[in-house]
Order: structure tokens, then C-alpha cells, then sequence
């Protein structure tokens, strides 16, 4: 590496993607871009390696009630609960639209159960503009009696293996795991083992906030989840965790999108070092639509700057310097 | 909706107005498509700032000629008096023109625009506007205390039909601007009216209109995180062109609405009606 004289322009930025690669490694959180028409109009989407559509469900569904936000320190709090037409509606008019723009379209599904998670997966066979499925198993604003699928190894399993069946060998399935677990790496590891091409870390952890005034929760709902830098530290041990037990050869080495608290280049380039070969920017969309690719820009003068030539070449970098117990 | 555009703005006045702050940005190619209800989305503080969210105001005053716009603060929260310690010369970051605008029949229209507090911030460019094309405005400007009332010179400049309330009566009529509401409709003969304040104030005026026969537009002020349209936080259930209720986005398909479309009882609630409501075990 030197340092002294690359120029951004050539560094490849090639990121492995399931089986294969996307041309860059940046896309958006699920949930933080809707389908994409709304930031189309700050970036071109098809410059970035992919959208994560918001989470889609196989019928109507419309969220849960107002208010469903509120800002904390560096972040904020949603329960927006997937509000959603439903995967008909999606594959029918909003899919064709990324695709004539020649946008690569990651979807996030979800459901109340496992075969809801399957039917969902089944409508993306075939698709125009679909590079893969991530599925949503982590999101906070869905009671599965209480408990999201990704706290517990077996639902994981059972979820990630239903849609592995149903979807279309060529494309990759990803998990969106949560960090409110004791053991990610165990999840991660029963997700790959189910058949998953990916893993994306991390959904929103569990928070809420009261509000001094009112003297009640701030969230309709109560309770939310946290997004924004404030979660970042937590995302970027997650992501170095499970990079940690695959080259340890603990659970077999599959790509991990990383995320939580994105604002910067710099910030993707922590969570590149950590393990991740794909970044997605999430709630700073919020405070700036045009941070995908203002952050893809700074990503590879930030590899640049650093004498990386290939972003594969970062990817787990600071495991190199001894491994975290 | 307004096709937006992301600036760095320049802050070329900022200016105490009573009990609030007249902030005047230089936006260039931004002014000339601003239509009246239309709003802008601000960042606080710069690239490290801890307030992640926009904050949302509606535009009180857009000047083609001069490439600016001009905002009222209310410096209430933290991220708002944050940008009104903010120095002439400073920039802001600035995504305008928002949202969907109060709708303008083509022809004379005899209108009475009722605000609370500094919600009447974009109704006197809406009153030139309906004047320009032939129509005659009335206003009923209320607030809490007098110094919270915002625009009643620039009312007066542009009718003789001003009423002012104060729910303390510090000045003009005592009362909500509800109490004078139906006499004024029939006084001016108003066949709309225009609103802009809380969500209560809103509709209520949405009912006595109605119940007088007119027309109702509101411009709603509901929290929004990212006011482009994709956090889906500003939502309210509102009744479609084909009498479907749906949560809709106050950023997008608002903040202007008919507000006899408006589920005003059902807000903050998941009626059972709703689309999609089903799925979140409402029945």
C-alpha cells in the first residue's frame, strides 16, 4: 500500500454480495428510504450498489398509531410498525419504477409468522431489478408474542430456511439481525446454517423515551427503536463479532452489510475495518437525503487516503491486529 | 409535491418578531417555485450535530427577485433555539419547496384565512395570491397573549376585515378564533377558509366552515423527522378520492389538506377502518 499517490478514482470499489458482487458497496437501511422515489430526487439511485426497500408484508398494513417518533441524543426513536400496501402492490408499482431506472433493488420482507415471510419471498421470483431478499426478523414494532424472530436461534433458523426454499436460487437471502441478544454470533451462525447468503447488522435496539411534560411515553406505542450514530458503537461490535467468529471458523464466512449510525465515509470505513462488505445509511437519510452517495464519495477517498486500491482489501482489516475475545 | 432542492443556505437576516424570529434565507432557484403552504425542512447545527431531525416551517415569505426565503421561528425546543442563535452570514442546510400547497380555484374567490399564533406565517402571500386573481380575503388572527399573535399589520394592509382574538384578552376579542368564526363567514360571504395552527384549532374551524357551507383547507402541523417523505412519522388518517381512510404522510400529501377529509377524531388512534388496519389486529 502507498499512501502517498492513489487517486479515489481507482480504487475498486467491487463489494462481495452474497455469492457474487454489486459495484459498490453502499445502500440504504431498510426503512429509511421508502421505495426509493422520494431520495431519487437528491441522487441518482442506480449509482449506489443497492436500495434496501422498507420492509414489505404480504397484505395492507397500516403501522402503528402517532406519535412515532421522537429525537434522543444522536438518534431517534420510531414505531412506525411497517406500515405498508403489501408485497402485490409493491411488485406491481413501485418495483417496476426502480427497475426502468436501472436501480438494484434489495428487498426487506417480513411477516407475522413463517409462512407469511415465505409468501412474501415467493412474489420476488423472477422480478426485474431484485438483486436479493433481506429478511426483516428483527424489527421491533412486530410482536411475535413479544419476541422478534432473531432472538432466538431456532425461529431464525426456521424463517431464514422457509424463505431459502421459496426464493429463487440466484438470489442471495440476507438476515437483519437485532443486537438485543445475548449471543449475535449464535443467531448468525443458525442464519447461515438455515441457507443465508448475508447478514445484515444491526435492526434498532429496544428504547424509549418518557416525555417530562406530558409525563407519559413519548411513542404512542411506548416503546420504539433506536436508531442514529448513538447506536453505532454498538452496531460496529456486532459486525466485529461475527467477522470474529467466521475467521475463527466458528459459523462459515458469508458478507455482512453493515449498519447503524452511518453519517460519514469515515463512519462506513469503521464498519468496513470491522468485517462488513456493504454499508448501509439509515436514519441520517432523514437529516440528509443525499447521504448515500455523498458517503459512497467520501468511502473511497477515505480507502484512498488510506492506500487501499480495493475496498476488498480493508474488509476485516482491523482484525489483523489480534482478535477481540 | 414540490420538487425540493438541498442548499446550503445563507442566513441573510434573522430578526426578533414579538415572541418570535424572522429568519430570511438566500436561496437561489428555490423562491420562484414556492407556492403558498409550501414548506422548508432545516438541519440544526452542522455534520456532528446530536438533533438528527429536520425541523419543519412553513414558508412565511418567498421573493423571486430578491432569492429568498423567509421563515418564522418559534424557539421553543432545542433544535429551534439552536438555529435562532444562529449569526447573519451563518448557513443552514435547507431542502425547499415541500410539500403540497393550499389549493387555489382558478378565478375570484372570497376567502377568510384564520390563524393561531404564527401559523398565519404563509396565509398573506396566499391572500396577494387569491387578491392577484380578482378574490377578497379576510382574516381572523388568534393567539394566547398579544405577543404571541403574528402578522396583524401585514393583515391590515391587505383587507379592512381583521379580527383579532386573545384567549386573554390582552387584545382585541376575548376568546378562541372560533367565537367570531360563522359571523365573519357571513359577514364577507366567504366561500373558503384557509387555517393554519393545532390540530384542535384546525377542527373545529373545519366544522363550523362546513356546517356554513364553505370550503375548509388546513395546513397541519404535525412532527416530521425528515419532511421529504420517507420516515413515515407525520402520518394521519385521512379519507381518499375513493373513500378508503389511509395513514398519509402530512409532508407529502399534506401539510395542505381538505380538511373535511381529515379523520380529526381518530388521530392518534388506528380506527378500524383504516387500510391495512387488519394486520395490526384492529377490527
Amino acid at each position: 500500500m502507498d499512501a502517498t499517490d492513489m487517486d479515489a478514482t481507482d480504487v475498486d470499489l467491487t463489494a462481495p454480495f452474497g455469492g457474487g458482487t454489486l459495484p459498490n458497496p453502499v445502500t440504504t437501511a431498510s426503512g429509511c428510504a421508502g421505495y426509493g422515489r422520494e431520495i431519487a430526487k437528491f441522487q441518482p439511485l442506480a449509482e449506489l450498489g443497492s436500495i434496501t426497500t422498507k420492509t414489505i408484508m404480504p397484505y395492507p398494513r397500516s403501522g402503528r398509531p402517532t406519535p412515532r417518533m421522537a429525537e434522543t441524543p444522536s438518534g431517534m426513536l420510531n414505531s412506525i410498525g411497517l406500515q405498508g400496501s403489501g408485497i402485490e402492490h409493491f411488485v406491481e408499482h413501485e418495483l417496476p419504477w426502480l427497475a426502468e431506472r436501472g436501480v438494484r433493488v434489495l428487498v426487506s420482507i417480513a411477516g407475522e409468522r413463517v409462512e407469511e415471510f415465505a409468501e412474501t419471498a415467493g412474489h420476488l421470483n423472477g422480478r426485474p431489478g431484485v438483486i436479493g431478499i433481506e429478511a426483516n426478523i428483527s424489527c421491533p414494532n412486530v410482536a411475535n408474542r413479544g419476541l422478534v424472530f432473531a432472538c432466538n436461534p431456532a425461529t431464525s433458523f426456521d424463517v431464514i430456511s422457509a424463505v431459502r426454499e421459496v426464493a429463487d436460487p440466484a438470489l442471495p437471502v440476507y438476515a437483519k439481525l437485532t443486537p438485543d441478544v445475548t449471543s449475535i454470533t449464535e443467531i448468525a451462525a443458525a442464519c447461515v446454517k438455515a441457507g443465508a447468503d448475508g447478514l445484515s447488522l444491526i435492526n434498532t435496539l429496544l428504547g424509549m423515551a418518557i416525555d417530562t411534560t406530558t409525563l407519559r411515553p413519548a411513542l404512542a406505542s411506548t416503546t420504539g427503536g433506536l436508531s442514529g450514530p448513538a447506536i453505532r458503537p454498538v452496531a460496529v461490535r456486532c459486525v466485529y463479532q461475527v467477522h470474529a467468529a467466521m475467521r475463527a471458523g466458528s459459523m462459515p464466512t458469508v458478507p455482512i452489510l453493515g449498519m447503524g449510525g452511518i453519517r460519514s465515509g469515515l463512519d462506513a470505513l469503521e464498519f468496513v475495518l470491522a468485517g462488513a462488505s456493504g454499508v448501509a445509511v439509515g436514519t441520517t437519510i432523514f437529516n440528509d437525503p443525499s447521504a448515500p452517495l455523498r458517503v459512497l464519495d467520501e468511502l473511497r477517498e477515505a480507502l484512498a487516503a488510506r492506500g487501499f486500491g480495493k475496498l476488498t482489501d480493508a474488509i476485516g482489516f482491523a482484525h489483523h491486529q489480534g482478535e477481540m475475545t | 409535491m414540490a420538487h425540493p432542492v438541498q442548499i446550503q443556505a445563507e442566513i441573510v437576516e434573522i430578526s426578533p418578531v414579538g415572541a418570535y424570529h424572522r429568519l430570511v434565507l438566500r436561496v437561489p432557484g428555490i423562491a420562484e417555485r414556492v407556492r403558498p403552504g409550501h414548506f422548508a425542512a432545516l438541519a440544526v447545527g452542522g455534520a456532528d450535530s446530536s438533533m438528527l431531525l429536520r425541523r419543519a416551517f412553513s414558508i412565511h415569505r418567498a421573493d423571486p427577485e430578491a432569492g429568498t426565503l423567509s421563515l418564522v421561528v418559534s424557539a421553543e425546543g432545542r433544535g429551534t433555539r439552536e438555529l435562532v442563535r444562529s449569526r447573519v452570514g451563518d448557513t443552514v442546510d435547507v431542502i425547499a419547496p415541500l410539500g403540497t400547497a393550499f389549493p387555489l380555484p382558478v378565478g375570484p374567490l372570497t376567502a377568510l384565512l384564520v390563524a393561531g399564533g404564527y401559523g398565519s406565517a404563509p396565509l398573506f402571500q396566499l391572500a396577494e395570491r387569491i387578491k392577484e386573481q380578482g378574490g377578497s380575503v379576510g382574516f381572523i388572527l388568534g393567539a394566547a397573549t398579544a405577543d404571541r399573535l403574528f402578522g396583524v399589520e401585514q393583515a391590515q394592509r391587505l383587507t379592512p376585515d381583521v379580527l383579532v382574538t386573545t384567549d386573554d384578552g390582552s387584545t382585541g376579542i376575548k376568546g378562541l378564533v372560533t367565537l367570531p368564526l360563522a359571523e365573519a363567514l357571513k359577514a364577507i360571504g366567504a366561500e373558503a377558509v384557509y387555517s393554519c395552527g393545532p390540530m384542535g384549532m384546525l377542527r373545529a374551524v373545519t366544522e363550523i366552515a362546513n356546517a356554513e357551507g364553505a370550503r375548509s383547507f388546513c395546513a397541519v402541523e404535525e412532527a416530521m423527522a425528515c419532511g421529504v417523505g420517507v420516515c413515515m412519522t407525520c402520518v394521519l388518517p385521512v379519507v381518499g378520492e375513493d373513500g378508503v381512510s389511509r395513514f398519509v404522510r402530512s409532508c407529502v400529501d399534506g401539510p395542505c389538506f381538505d380538511g373535511s377529509r381529515i379523520r380529526w377524531s381518530d388521530v392518534g388512534t388506528i380506527p378500524a377502518d383504516l387500510h391495512g388496519a387488519a394486520a395490526m389486529g384492529v377490527h
